[in-house]
């Protein structure tokens, strides 16, 4: 699968020469109780520098624990396999030690839920300080001043008076902000936000978008944006992955996913993007739900869920492979029906999902 | 921060006047009659005795007369004299309490110490073989009677390896230090007395393990279970996405947010301990709070008891204001309310 990927660069590399981060046949196994899972069954990915990629699927679609992974974040009984390079360095494999010196460096993650990714009994200040410090030499003294620097480059009005307070005296939208400015303490190449704006509300998430984009773009940042909101994806990513049960499924620029989805997860994800030039009664909705962890189907693991599925699907598992310039997982990649969103839907009613 | 222990402060004299007048009324309700502690048993049946008795202890006069009498002592520092040594109750007290302090400081300096080192490696390698070991540790700790691992210990160091000494405060033919503040290793350390503080310490280690060993096994559980539930949230990913060492992961970010609980324990513990030793006190022959309270209430002796009761409600008193006051250095969201 990689051989065919290394091609995959050339969409990376066209924006800067190489790519900052190459994640190649990324598995991520966990072992509970005897039993064995994948959570990760081959992530394939190029981030270049400055450039932003939106990796998107469903939650348990393993699109965080990938990136968890490759920043050697998982817990203790995740088994890694696979590649990472991170500007040409191999980051699987690598000793705790060395991977510290990276983690909030050169490559800084945020996370999900800002209630609860600042330490509730440090000072916000206190927080930032310490990222600083971590990685460069300056005194407590110093280190404050840059804490308020950063507040200031997230927009957080009054730093000085900000940077002494708690965590529970910041709204959500100001403690992402806190968490962002942690982030981006010690400028780092690559930022990767897990699902940054889930937990807040619809008009802080446009701001915090704003301030991610601003200072990716400032600081030259490469930025993975993990989502499950293909809006934030189409306003924000330059390329795009799909994640369906561990696997990279389709790959492109967002302009060729939006418009011509090579795959049929892809095309009923967008579908199920609210639209409202149509009216339709009901919303719609890929029929059945992820499998489970450890019960994956034989052959293509969306099969039993596609309207395109025929009986090669059932048996083999179809692998990523370049279809002009862009990578989906489909044995019709290159055969399926021309995609309009709203032709869509009469072909999924002979299926029965759209109930009118 | 301060108007909130500014209205703590206010509230205890008022708590105090309701410790003593509860302390002052269980004596009443006891069925015992305290002139059996009095009066010697073969005079019980002569009236004029008894009556002498009574008067002399002003047990003939009504229940609310003592109880003004008893205030008015306590205003001027007068605990009352003990019906069975014939001291004063708080000279009493004043040579047993820091015997008991300093037993209880070093319990729970051992107890504290041992509970949190256990209960985080516990929660760190959870179903580990360390995670086993502290889990029998504690449930031995607190299930083990003082009694029995009192002696079993006191046999194995002090009889069979005479590793250490046993019962006792302090080798008897070693001089007193000077008291200056009844502690024994601090006394004979202000009077420059190696000797002394040495064979104080020796004296201490036993007991004061013994009874840390009941108090770690409660703040080890208490701190695994806690420590697991912190290390589970984003924060401490934050920490270590931040680069953070898994030392300081654990250590400067995960452990000091299970200290509210934690706290809270240690401050029960150590007013607890303050009349509750008895068993250790009593096996180790530890002039103490607890034997003192035994011997009280064995001899219906009511102005000890009274005084007793006293000073463990005031040990109850401080401890929870000072856990108070360390929840706001622990909790920064606690200055809110």
């Amino acid at each position: 699968m990689s051989a065919q990927l290394s091609s995959a660069r050339s969409g990376a590399i066209d924006k800067a020469g190489e790519p900052l981060l190459s994640i190649r046949g990324l598995r991520v196994g966990f072992r509970k109780a005897g039993s064995q899972f994948e959570a990760v069954r081959g992530i394939d990915l190029d981030v270049a520098k400055g450039e932003v990629v939106g990796i998107v699927g469903e939650s348990g679609s393993g699109k965080s624990v990938g990136m968890l992974a490759a920043l050697g974040l998982t817990s203790k009984n995740a088994v890694v396999t696979g590649s990472v390079r991170f500007k040409g360095d191999e980051l699987v494999g690598k000793p705790a030690r060395e991977m510290r010196r990276i983690r909030g460096a050169r490559i800084a993650m945020i996370f999900q839920d800002p209630l609860s990714s600042l330490n509730p009994v440090m000072t916000v200040g206190a927080q930032i300080a310490e990222a600083v410090r971590l990685h460069q030499r300056l005194t407590h003294r110093q280190a404050m001043a840059r804490a308020v620097e950063l507040l200031a480059l997230v927009a957080i009005p009054q730093p000085e008076r900000r940077v002494s307070q708690y965590p529970h005296e910041f709204s959500g939208g100001m403690r992402q902000r806190a968490v962002i400015a942690m982030a981006v303490a010690n400028d780092p190449d690559l930022l990767i936000a897990d699902e940054p704006t889930t937990a807040l509300d619809v008009t802080v998430q446009a701001q915090i978008l704003a301030v991610l984009r601003s200072l990716q773009e400032r600081l030259g940042l490469g930025l993975v944006l993990i989502t499950h909101d293909l809006g934030v994806v189409a306003g924000h990513a330059d390329r795009v992955a799909v994640v369906y049960s561990g696997r990279v499924v389709e790959q492109a620029t967002v302009n060729q996913l939006f418009a011509d989805p090579r795959h049929p997860y892809t095309r009923g994800l967008i579908a199920s993007i609210p639209n409202l030039e149509e009216s339709r009664e009901r919303l719609f909705s890929i029929e059945g739900s992820p499998p489970a962890l450890g019960r994956l189907p034989g052959g293509c693991a969306f099969h039993p869920r596609c309207i395109y599925a025929e009986a090669r699907c059932r048996e083999q598992d179809p692998p990523l492979l370049d279809v002009g310039g862009r990578f989906s997982a489909c044995h019709f990649a290159t055969s399926l029906p021309p995609f309009h969103s709203a032709s869509l839907a009469p072909a999924v009613l002979e299926t029965g999902s759209v109930a009118r | 921060m301060s108007r909130y222990i500014l209205r703590r402060l206010i509230a205890m004299p008022f708590l105090v006047l309701g410790i003593v007048t509860i302390a002052f009324l269980i004596t009443t309700v006891t069925k015992g009659d305290p002139l059996t502690a009095i009066v010697a048993e073969q005079q019980m049946s002569n009236p004029e005795v008894v009556a002498a008795a009574k008067a002399r202890w002003g047990l003939d006069r009504p229940l609310p007369e003592r109880y003004m009498i008893y205030l008015g002592n306590l205003m001027s520092g007068d605990l009352g004299t003990s019906f069975i040594t014939k001291r004063n109750v708080g000279t009493d007290i004043l040579y047993r309490l820091p015997a008991t302090l300093e037993l209880v400081f070093a319990a729970m300096i051992f107890g504290t110490t041992l509970g949190i080192v256990l209960g985080v490696l516990a929660a760190y390698f959870r179903n580990s073989l360390i995670d086993h070991g502290a889990r029998l540790f504690a449930l031995f700790g607190s299930s083990l009677p003082v009694f029995w691992s009192g002696l079993g210990l006191l046999f194995i160091f002090s009889v069979v390896l005479n590793w250490l000494p046993g019962p006792g405060r302090l080798d008897a033919r070693l001089p007193l230090p000077p008291g200056v503040t009844g502690f024994l290793t601090i006394d004979s350390l202000l009077a420059g007395n190696l000797a002394v503080f040495k064979d104080a310490l020796w004296h201490l280690l036993l007991p004061a393990f013994v009874l840390g060993w009941t108090v770690s096994g409660t703040i080890s559980r208490l701190v695994r279970a806690n420590m697991l539930d912190v290390m589970s949230r984003e924060f401490v990913l934050t920490a270590r996405a931040k680069g953070a060492s898994e030392f300081r992961v654990v250590i400067v970010h995960a452990l000091r947010n299970t200290m509210v609980p934690t706290l809270t324990v240690i401050g029960y513990s150590f007013a607890y301990l303050i009349t509750g030793a008895v068993l250790t006190e009593t096996i180790f022959s530890w002039p103490g709070m607890g034997s003192y309270a035994v011997e009280a209430a064995r001899a219906l002796d009511f102005p000890a008891i009274i005084g007793v009761t006293i000073v463990g409600g005031l040990a109850f008193l401080v401890t929870n204001l000072v856990t108070d006051i360390l929840y706001v250095v622990a909790n920064p969201r606690v200055r809110l309310s």
